[in-house]
């Protein structure tokens, strides 16, 4: 596999990551031969082996509908980190267009 | 309203009229996605209230406003809720379901990935039975309802129109992040606006009636998207469907809709080709129009959420939620017209309103005369609770009471006039019907003999009217019938004053 | 009482049996700990005013004759954990001036049982390295020889014990944060099974790994950390709800009978001679100790980098979407949201953390995810397939905690070389196993003089964190390997 196959600008836009050209030559290469040593996973059996997202055996970890007021913050609380707040919301810079 | 009225798209150059015999020509094809806000106490995966409104970013936690470490835990009775609405419907409830993520940037969801489910939704298939207006009747498969969360709400600041396009900034609030929806989604069994919409109102009328939804419009509990293609009639192929978003009504989804098959019957019709993609709809314009082209299709990514682990539904899960289910909508839809023989429009009046459904059912198991029972509820006990801004369900009038008026009327016990009487009495004071009726002594004369003697002396002291009569006017009976009912102040079986004063003067 | 140089255990006794106060054991700390701060960088930030409010707290409730598991104990807590009021900033730009608004549950278990917070540890930023010099802000020496890095990414954890500027710490390990630096700094680092501690609180870098463990310098005293965090918390689904048998004071003293499984596939010839001579001794060690060593098989061994690095890049790159500069943390500007987006994430990531989201975001993308992310979850299977079936003829897997000891700094400039340091913790990790490194001795590396310590990993079944804790109990008692060596320039600081 070449080392360059990532649409590394591609995966960039998904990740909304702006890269300079020397990152995109650096991670490049980079990414290539780390997915070159991925490709020996192919090699591995997995015919009928079930995926695994999670390695506890739990099923149906659930809460009761109930309020829990003593983790909810003050709205003080919710905006002290924000980069930029007005009038008790959270500002950001004009949204161009829908991304859902 | 229909799709048989002529539409005219006038913004185009090529107009085409969109006769009836040309919307008669292609088949709507439409399929519909919608996103109904679950009632639960608290969100879908922290402790904060699920509740409209507020001041902004008073209703979050860590977990809704994903702060770094938050970690979501998921709301059984919003899990339970789905089970209800899928098993209302018919649906098979899978053994096996997981939360994946869905991912995508955007301000107004926290994460930046919403917790949904991807291919192990919670209810499978189904089928959503509905009546139209005009009485007829259809059905739509659902393909599945899977849960989800909702986002926060942006404003967009800066333009004079709070439109997007021109905004300068948007302000986020995040009370509604994470609320717990249910997306439903239809196969494309629907062949008109009309069928949309009444589909969406027997879905609203059900998760009302089961309890795990408010489906209230005006709070965007309820959003839909429709997918619509259209094709020659008789054709098996599927069209091109367009997806169109932004419906915040009923009205505005049969508009949408009814304006979305005009423009795919133009544009094919002058020759051009529907394309794959996803339109607004505007509603002050009243078209939709194109939000994004195919290159910018999205990668969501979706994978299991590794924050959460499996659900699992046992057969004993499904079997305690069914247990609990009632008669749907349009199955009491249906009882009320078919057997009861209650006309469409009232049926669905009750049905509209299943706390007066039920009130009306408690009365009709009393009174076993549901056409004199539904007169009354939809008639003056409607009219009185309107008049006092309460509901008949909440008011002094018990079902059984009615049930008690209905068969004193039935049985000619007392008369119109008198039911009103004591119908009034019982929205104020309560009580029973036949106590009020002798309190009152409203019952009616029945008796020939005491009715006849009133009717003599109406004779008697209106000789000029009965001359009249016998002259050919015998449109004076009303006021000699009414003379009668006054004189017995109101008691006198009018039928039989009618019949004798009929008797008297052509005897005579 | 020594409050610098004492186990956590003696200093919670001392406190309890109110022969020492909470408050001058953090009075003797603060100082010392910027001391020896000052040469190890092991701090992000020392936090003396919540040491000293704490201290004046456990006081009062001893006083009250409470009697608190760690009373008194210092603890230093990886900056990946959340504490109210503290800058909590992952070692990452992107959170340069982020202030938890709560605190992460295991934290605050510790805090109720009396540890005294001496500040937040240096990290590879969002837990993402194997040297700790992926930090944002700081170089974390390692206390042996300050020209080389404590491991990673629970760098400043690590450094911070093996170099008494606390008694205990916590770090996190989601491939071997906890246990390779644990190896590289002459200390015990414990990552009990997956899902034992809550991770409410700790920021995420791989949901499905992540797990948060303590360092200490004695097995028993990371059992006594471990044994107050445990257990379920209703604000982690993945946090298991199974009853946690006490471990410190309940473990074995002896390894006879016990059967010690050495996997096939970690060959110890492919090792540098003077780290493979120190795993040869320690096995023979087990064996003289009454263990019955018996060869297994992990027919996956040489599949775990690349299992791990398609599942933990995966879940980073959306666990990691969520620093937009919308709700705190960085934001550079931009004319729209979505150029502010890019800016931000630009300029807040570093270079590791940048490759692991483009890892993950390609691993799940459209087109990939079967060849890449469901392939490496159904590995993941063989994985703990493998294990379940190695652990029917043994007891326990020890290993080598890490296949060399610590490297000078930039030794390591390739990523796939750097990532490959964890061919031994990784498979463990992907099996959620409880696992820790103890001391097992040192070498000389070939590029400097002084002998450099190295940790053997022990690993058991799911959930039998008491049975692990007491081989290595055992097994550091025989042997006392961490005493043999102290670190040259901090012991007399």
């Amino acid at each position: 596999m070449p080392a360059d196959r990532i649409d590394i600008r591609h995966v960039a836009r998904l990740a909304r990551l702006a890269l300079t050209d020397d990152e995109i030559a650096t991670f490049g290469p980079q990414l290539g031969s780390l997915m070159t040593h991925v490709d020996a996973l192919a090699q591995l059996d997995t015919e009928n082996v079930p995926a695994t997202a999670q390695v506890i055996p739990s099923r149906n970890v659930q809460r009761g509908d109930a309020l829990r007021p003593a983790t909810m913050l003050t709205r003080e609380a919710a905006l002290q980190n924000a980069p930029q707040a007005q009038a008790g919301y959270f500002r950001v810079p004009r949204i161009i267009a829908e991304e859902g | 309203m229909s799709t048989t009225n002529p539409v005219i798209l006038s913004s185009s150059k090529d107009d085409v009229v969109l006769t009836p015999e040309l919307l008669a020509k292609y088949e709507p094809v439409i399929g519909i996605e919608c996103h109904v806000e679950l009632k639960t106490v608290s969100k879908m995966f922290c402790g904060c209230p699920n509740a409209f409104g507020g001041e902004p970013n008073t209703k979050v936690c860590p977990v809704c406003l994903a702060l770094p470490g938050a970690l979501p835990v998921p709301n059984a009775a919003a899990i339970e809720h789905m089970i209800r609405a899928g098993l209302a419907f018919g649906a098979t409830i899978p053994p096996h379901s997981k939360f994946d993520r869905k991912n995508y940037f955007y301000p107004d969801m926290p994460k930046n990935y919403q917790i949904s489910q991807y291919d192990m939704p919670l209810t499978v298939g189904g089928v959503v039975r509905y009546w139209l207006d005009d009485g007829r009747r259809g059905e739509c498969r659902l393909t599945r309802i899977h849960l989800e969360e909702d986002t926060g709400k942006s404003t967009h600041v800066g333009s004079t129109d709070g439109r997007l396009a021109a905004s300068t900034s948007s302000l986020v609030d995040f009370n509604r992040a994470g609320v717990p929806l249910m997306e439903c989604v239809s196969e494309p069994d629907i062949r008109s606006a009309d069928e949309a919409v009444a589909y969406l109102e027997t879905l609203a009328r059900t998760f009302r009636e089961l309890g795990v939804s408010d489906v209230k419009m005006e709070e965007g509990s309820l959003r839909c998207d429709a997918n619509v293609s259209i094709r020659l009639r008789g054709a098996t192929e599927y069209g091109t469907k367009a997806e169109i978003k932004n419906m915040n009504s009923f009205r505005s989804v049969r508009r949408a809709i009814e304006s979305e098959i005009a423009r795919q019957i133009q544009v094919v019709e002058s020759g051009g080709r529907v394309i794959q993609e996803t339109r607004g709809w505007d509603e002050a314009a009243g078209t939709t129009h194109s939000q994004r082209s195919k290159e910018q299709a999205h990668d969501y990514r979706y994978f299991p959420d590794p924050d959460l682990v499996p659900i699992d539904v046992s057969a004993d899960d499904v079997a305690r939620v069914r247990a609990t289910l009632v008669e749907t909508p349009y199955e009491r839809y249906v009882r009320y017209v078919d057997t009861y023989g209650i006309d469409t429009k009232r049926a669905t009046q009750l049905v509209d309103d299943h706390v007066l459904a039920a009130w009306f059912d408690a009365a009709v198991a009393a009174s076993n005369n549901a056409l004199a029972t539904v007169a009354f509820v939809l008639g003056d006990l409607a009219r009185l609770a309107n008049e006092s801004g309460t509901h008949v369900a909440q008011g002094k009038v018990t079902p059984a009471a009615l049930a008690e008026l209905v068969g004193l009327t039935q049985s000619n016990a007392i008369n119109s006039k008198g039911a009103k009487q004591v119908l009034e009495t019982l929205w104020t004071d309560g009580g029973s019907a036949q106590a009020i009726v002798e309190r009152e002594g409203l019952a009616q004369v029945s008796d020939r003999g005491a009715v006849e003697a009133i009717v003599d002396e109406v004779l008697a002291a209106n000789p000029k009217v009965v001359d009249d009569y016998r002259a050919g006017k015998t449109n004076v009976l009303g006021f000699l019938t009414g003379a009668v009912m006054k004189a017995s102040r109101g008691k006198a079986n009018p039928a039989l004053a009618q019949d004798l004063l009929k008797e008297k003067l052509s005897s005579a | 009482m020594d409050p610098i140089h004492d186990s956590a255990r003696a200093l919670a006794r001392a406190v309890n049996a109110r022969d020492a106060s909470a408050a001058e054991i953090a009075e003797a700390l603060i100082p010392h700990a910027a001391r020896a701060d000052a040469q190890l960088a092991a701090y992000l930030e020392l936090t003396p005013e919540l040491m000293r409010a704490q201290a004046r707290r456990v006081d009062e409730r001893v006083a009250a004759g409470e009697s608190l598991p760690l009373a008194g104990v210092p603890l230093a807590i990886k900056d990946n954990m959340c504490v109210l009021g503290t800058r909590t900033t992952a070692g990452s730009k992107i959170l340069e001036n982020f202030v938890a608004p709560y605190t992460a549950t295991a934290v605050q278990r510790l805090l109720d049982a009396g540890a005294l917070p001496v500040g937040k540890t240096n990290l590879d930023e969002f837990a993402m390295g194997s040297s700790g010099e992926n930090s944002a802000y700081a170089l974390t020496k390692n206390p042996y020889d300050l020209d080389r890095v404590p491991g990673g990414s629970s760098a400043g954890s690590a450094a911070a014990v093996g170099g008494f500027a606390a008694t205990v710490s916590l770090g996190s390990d989601t491939g071997g944060s906890i246990r390779e630096p644990a190896a590289f700094c002459n200390v015990v680092g414990f990552k009990p099974t997956y899902g034992r501690v809550s991770r409410y609180g700790l920021i995420a870098f791989a949901s499905s790994l992540d797990q948060i463990g303590p360092f200490a310098r004695s097995v028993e005293d990371a059992a006594l950390v471990y044994d107050v965090m445990a257990g379920k918390d209703p604000l982690d689904a993945t946090s298991v709800d199974r009853a946690v048998e006490p471990t410190a004071g309940h473990l074995r003293e002896d390894l006879r009978g016990v059967k010690v499984g050495i996997v096939k596939e970690f060959d110890l010839a492919k090792l540098d001679p003077a780290v493979r001579a120190c795993y040869e001794a320690a096995y023979a060690d087990l064996e003289r100790l009454g263990a019955e060593l018996v060869e297994v098989t992990l027919p996956t061994a040489d599949y775990g980098v690349a299992t791990y690095y398609l599942i933990a890049p995966a879940e980073c790159s959306s666990n990691l979407a969520r620093f937009d500069g919308v709700r705190y943390g960085l934001r550079v500007d931009g004319p729209d949201v979505g150029a502010m987006y890019e800016r931000t994430r630009a300029a807040g990531f570093g270079p590791e953390v940048k490759r692991r989201i483009l890892i993950g975001t390609y691993a799940l993308s459209s087109g990939y995810y079967d060849a890449y992310y469901l392939k490496a979850q159904k590995a993941r299977t063989r994985f703990a397939e493998d294990f379940a079936r190695a652990f029917e003829r043994c007891d326990v897997i020890a290993s080598p905690a890490a296949s060399t000891t610590a490297f000078k700094f930039n030794a390591k400039s390739d990523p796939l070389a750097m990532y490959l340091m964890d061919y031994y913790t990784i498979p463990v990790s992907l099996a959620g196993l409880p696992s820790l490194s103890v001391p097992c001795g040192a070498a000389v590396p070939d590029d400097g003089t002084r002998p450099m310590p190295l940790g053997l990993q022990l690993a058991t079944p799911l959930f039998t964190e008491r049975a692990l804790l007491g081989y290595a109990h055992a097994y550091e008692r025989a042997t006392q390997h961490a005493q043999k060596l102290t670190p040259p320039e901090t012991a007399n600081a």
